[in-house]
């Protein structure tokens, strides 16, 4: 081996270089490190202390309760719970599509019980329109789970239990078409300017006065800035605070004994029905019901089920989606009237002169229409011979109206003007929608010259044989208009389409002087410490002039028709204790059971209120509507006379053998 | 010339004889006073910052550091008072000990995040790399005189290397970058201040950035990847920061830098959020400095600063004091040492070195860096005693 001497040992010099070159380097990158924090702290501070102040700071929002709706008594028919939510903010979840927020999903799955696959198409569905929007994963969950969610908070970033508002009702399906339900805000939605100020994620009206009233009864809700760790914890600093602010609570006109003996007593005939209970002096409702009916608390979920949205809104395999339990039929049906259509036709005949009160027809059992088709004949069949207009309306005769139909048309013969029926069912509010504040009214059809004459005509067209937007059946389209049209109307059959509203309307101008009222089941906004915060009055529609007589003569006929023993609903009202004024409608419909309709109007001869009722394939008006129309009254003057309870039972033992004459009257 | 092992053995009977004579030991009070401070810091650092970590024990850090110290300090004590020349003859003892204590963890430690690192002693979770880097000092040391004597100085050079390689390597499979990058530092250093010519050290340059280029890009492009995921992923995200913002590495750093920065120029005191809330993990160990930034401010960190300035200017110091060769490598060892761990800690916390498992010398919480850290100042402090007690060394001192 060879050997170096100037290995063996450093000579100082060497050795002082080294040191420092070491001293050096030393220098150097203590210079660099204080270069870097001089930049980092002194001249970057500012960015970083705003970097630092985000990072800590959440705002949590705090939601605000909805406003109670209340019966027009004051007692409660939607109120909030609370309840405790699992919810995810999926902005603060770790990346998306990355393993960590798998873990956490499977960790999420473990502890909760639902599947993985569940929570994330649960997650999708819930932000597929907004993305900011927090999910909710479930409600009601347990303490254990709360618990341990919050002890284990740093393994579930973006998962929290919040306190949250869910709507109840105390009353069970109680008006559940009338109330509506809450759901949260659509992506379409939040770009109308009524949903102003709502979030992504906030809960808002469906359907009923939820939906109409949603403004006032949309709490604001709140927003707490607090400081938080890194695992979205709040470290106990509140940084600025606004309160929520409650919803307005809306008492509703409606009563709730009335409501719930309509209700009950439509659900008694197990068929699809509904009726309408109403001030006739300003148009609010006592009560309004549709059967079958539905428990809107099933719909105050975080995730409704098909089953139970299938059962309460339709499938959609179901054709006849009108037959789902949502469907308000008081409001959005569309049936022929019947004979409760008659009372209209009076007002036509009589305002244009065709007939007077004292008109006699004889009824000869068959009303021929000259064009060479079958004979009409009256419901029942049989003839009654020489007849006058109240006793026509008492029993309720059809080939005098035929007859009146008739005349009414052969003034506007061959022409497309509407006839005076026409004019006056319009004006009466048939064929329009009444303006309620529900949502999903309907307009109905009232059938007119014009209307059907241009039905007639597009189908016609050759551009345009049978199109697709035309929903008529081919006999409706087929034919222009003729005298018959005319003849079906005047007893409310044919192409006409109303439901229990319009008629309750229509037949409150011949209680009140002529006033069209514009119903509606609000009655005041309350703010939460109980004042009034808005009277809801609206104004009638319009007024329509009926001379006082001819109302008389039709109110008179019609207190007959339910009291006197030859009237139509006499083996319901016959012994009833309060004088009542009101017509039996039995609407025919091919191929099925005749639906039952009644509309009263009490007392007579000053009535206050009209209740409306119709039973689909319930048969006769007095069968199944006018018994119903009864338990309703009964409700009402209950509240109104505390001794009514009692002249109720003391009349239905004095007559009880009239009351059994029922089905053996020949008239609808 | 007289080998350096006679003069030290001579040189270690009269010193001993001179202690027993005056009773009390000659330490370098700067150094002394420098340790002490920054004990005294990281206890304060920690007391503050970490008081709400342990539920109902706001002191645990902070009386684990105090004992780690007491611990330390004595051994600082015990190591000053032996003649440190004494190592050179167990320089091969040393390095076997050094290499079975690393051994021994792969086959009997404790896991702690995927890595093994550290032995479970009955009072103490004993990390042997930390232990290592002491013995790998005095072993390499001793092995660089031996040969220098013996070989050529490319076969010393090559020798040296290999045996500083080892033990990294063997620390690098733990997995540990950073104590391996530690035993690599404290090889080149001791080759440095031996007088390990300039070509060498280029051609060790030459050598590592082949070996950079093969790790980083031949090696993985062919389906052999050597360095673990995370720890590429370190390089790669800190060599483009933005490239995945989600990743767990930038967002340290981030969190590290908003930390610093927030703290201005004179620190947030009781309202920092960064390192007190959670938004930056290992804040009481390697990313403490990033605690005293947001706390204490550019001040702050600038005195923490001057105490390494004031460790590292004792240790160059003492390097040339030393009244040996041996006392010179073991000095340079130990000032290399430290400067490469505060480098590349506050290098990390400030995001201008890529993020590796790191303590900064006695001020990041941790028994086995904190106990080897002052037992590294106990060697320095024997070095400074044996050239105030020899009079050679006093007439080196003058020169």
């Amino acid at each position: 081996m060879y050997r170096d001497d100037r290995s063996r040992a450093p000579i100082p010099a060497q050795l002082s270089v080294r040191v420092a070159v070491l001293g050096g380097v030393a220098l150097v990158m203590f210079s660099v490190i204080f270069f870097r924090l001089w930049y980092l702290q002194v001249l970057s501070a500012g960015q970083y202390q705003a970097e630092a102040q985000n990072n800590q700071v959440r705002d949590i929002t705090v939601g605000a309760p909805r406003g109670r709706i209340l019966d027009r008594n004051g007692g409660t028919l939607v109120d909030n719970r609370t309840a405790l939510a699992l919810q995810v903010r999926t902005l603060e979840l770790p990346a998306a599509g990355g393993k960590r927020r798998a873990d956490e999903k499977h960790r999420l799955a473990q502890v909760t019980g639902m599947s993985y696959q569940k929570i994330t198409s649960e997650i999708h569905r819930q932000t597929k329109d907004l993305p900011a929007s927090p999910v909710t994963l479930r409600r009601d969950v347990s303490t254990d789970l709360v618990y341990y969610l919050r002890e284990n908070q740093d393994k579930f970033p973006g998962i929290s239990i919040d306190r949250v508002f869910v709507r109840s009702y105390p009353q069970g399906s109680e008006a559940a078409q009338v109330l509506g339900y809450v759901g949260q805000v659509s992506a379409a939605d939040l770009k109308l300017p009524r949903y102003q100020g709502v979030a992504p994620g906030d809960l808002v009206g469906r359907g009923g006065v939820e939906d109409t009233y949603d403004s006032f009864l949309r709490g604001i809700n709140g927003d707490t800035r607090v400081q938080v760790d890194a695992a979205g914890q709040p470290t106990g600093g509140t940084l600025a605070q606004r309160g929520p602010q409650a919803g307005n609570d809306l008492r509703l006109t409606i009563d709730s004994k009335l409501q719930q003996a309509g209700e009950s007593a439509l659900s008694s005939f197990g068929l699809p029905g509904a009726f309408v209970a109403m001030n006739v002096k300003n148009g609010q409702i006592l009560g309004l019901g549709s059967s079958p009916t539905y428990m809107p608390a099933a719909l105050a979920k975080p995730r409704i089920s098909t089953t139970t949205a299938h059962a309460i809104f339709g499938s959609p395999s179901d054709t006849s989606s009108t037959g789902a339990p949502f469907f308000d039929r008081a409001i959005a049906g569309g049936y022929p009237v019947g004979s409760t259509m008659k009372p209209i036709t009076t007002v036509a005949g009589l305002e244009s002169g065709t007939i007077t009160p004292s008109t006699v027809i004889n009824d000869t059992g068959a009303f021929d229409l000259g064009d060479g088709s079958q004979p009409l004949t009256n419901a029942g069949g049989g003839a009654a011979g020489p007849i006058d207009l109240p006793t026509a309306l008492t029993i309720s005769d059809d080939y005098y109206f035929y007859d009146v139909g008739y005349k009414l048309d052969q003034l506007t013969h061959n022409d497309t003007r509407n006839g005076p029926l026409e004019n006056w069912a319009q004006a009466l509010g048939l064929g329009s929608t009444t303006g309620i504040d529900l949502p999903g009214e309907a307009a109905g059809l009232l059938p007119t010259p014009a209307w059907r004459n241009n039905l007639y005509k597009q189908n016609t067209a050759p551009s345009s044989p049978g199109g697709s937007s035309v929903v008529y059946p081919k006999e409706v389209v087929d034919r222009p208009w003729t005298v018959g049209d005319s003849v079906n109307l005047g007893i409310g059959q044919g192409d006409l389409q109303a439901n229990p509203l319009q008629m309750a309307v229509a037949y409150t101008a011949l209680a009140n002087g002529g006033d069209v009222v514009k119903p509606h089941v609000g009655m005041q906004v309350l703010d939460p410490s109980g004042k009034v915060v808005q009277d809801i009055n609206p104004a009638p529609q319009r007024h329509v002039n009926i001379k006082a007589s001819y109302r008389q003569v039709i109110l008179d006929a019609l207190h007959n028709a339910a009291q006197r023993p030859d009237g139509t609903s006499y083996p319901v009202f016959g012994n009833y204790p309060v004088p009542v004024a009101g017509k039996t409608g039995t609407a025919q419909h091919t191929g099925q059971a005749d639906q039952s309709w009644y509309v009263v109007l009490a007392p007579y001869p000053n009535p206050k209120i009209v209740v409306a009722v119709t039973v689909e394939q319930g048969g006769f008006g007095v069968d199944r509507a006018a018994p119903a129309a009864r338990t309703i009254l009964n409700a009402y003057f209950s509240e109104k006379d505390p001794h009514f309870q009692r002249k109720l039972s003391t009349a239905s033992t004095t007559s009880a053998a009239t009351a059994s004459a029922s089905t053996t009257n020949p008239y609808g | 010339m007289e080998s350096h092992a006679l003069r030290g053995s001579l040189a270690s009977s009269e010193r001993t004889r001179a202690i027993d004579r005056t009773g009390v030991l000659r330490l370098d009070p700067l150094l002394i006073c420098g340790a002490l401070a920054l004990i005294g810091a990281s206890l304060y650092t920690l007391g503050v910052t970490t008081s709400g970590d342990i539920a109902h024990d706001p002191y645990f850090y902070v009386i684990r550091q105090a004992i780690y110290a007491v611990v330390g300090m004595t051994l600082m004590l015990a190591v000053a008072r032996v003649d440190y020349s004494r190592f050179r003859e167990l320089r091969v003892g040393l390095y076997t000990v050094m290499i079975a204590s690393i051994l021994a963890v792969f086959a009997f430690g404790t896991a702690t995040r995927g890595s093994r690192r550290s032995l479970d002693l009955p009072f103490f979770s004993l990390q042997t790399s930390e232990l290592g880097k002491l013995l790998l000092i005095l072993a390499l040391a001793g092995f660089a005189i031996d040969q220098g004597r013996r070989m050529s100085e490319r076969r010393r050079t090559l020798r040296i290397m290999a045996m500083g390689l080892a033990p990294a390597v063997l620390v690098f499979a733990q997995p540990d970058l950073g104590t391996a990058a530690v035993y690599i530092a404290i090889t080149l250093a001791i080759l440095f201040v031996a007088g390990t010519p300039w070509t060498h050290f280029a051609a060790m340059g030459g050598t590592a950035l082949a070996a950079a280029v093969f790790i980083l890009v031949l090696a993985p492009a062919v389906g052999y990847p050597i360095l673990q995921g995370y720890q590429q992923d370190r390089l790669t995200s800190f060599l483009s920061p933005s490239s995945d913002p989600a990743n767990v590495t930038s967002y340290q750093t981030h969190q590290s830098l908003v930390a610093i920065g927030s703290g201005g120029k004179t620190g947030r005191g009781n309202d920092a959020t960064q390192t007190e809330n959670g938004f930056l993990p290992e804040r009481q160990t390697d990313f403490i400095f990033a605690a005293v930034g947001e706390r204490f401010g550019f001040v702050g960190a600038a005195f923490i600063l001057s105490l390494y300035a004031l460790l590292i200017w004792r240790a160059l110091r003492i390097m040339t004091l030393a009244k040996n060769f041996y006392g010179n490598l073991i000095a340079g060892g130990v000032a290399a040492m430290l400067m490469f761990h505060v480098f590349v800690n506050v290098g990390i916390t400030i995001g201008i070195m890529p993020v590796t498992g790191i303590p900064l010398p006695l001020m990041s919480f941790g028994g086995s860096s904190v106990v080897v850290t002052l037992m590294a100042i106990g060697l320095l402090q024997s070095v400074y005693m044996q050239a105030h007690l020899t009079p050679r060394s006093r007439a080196l001192a003058r020169t």
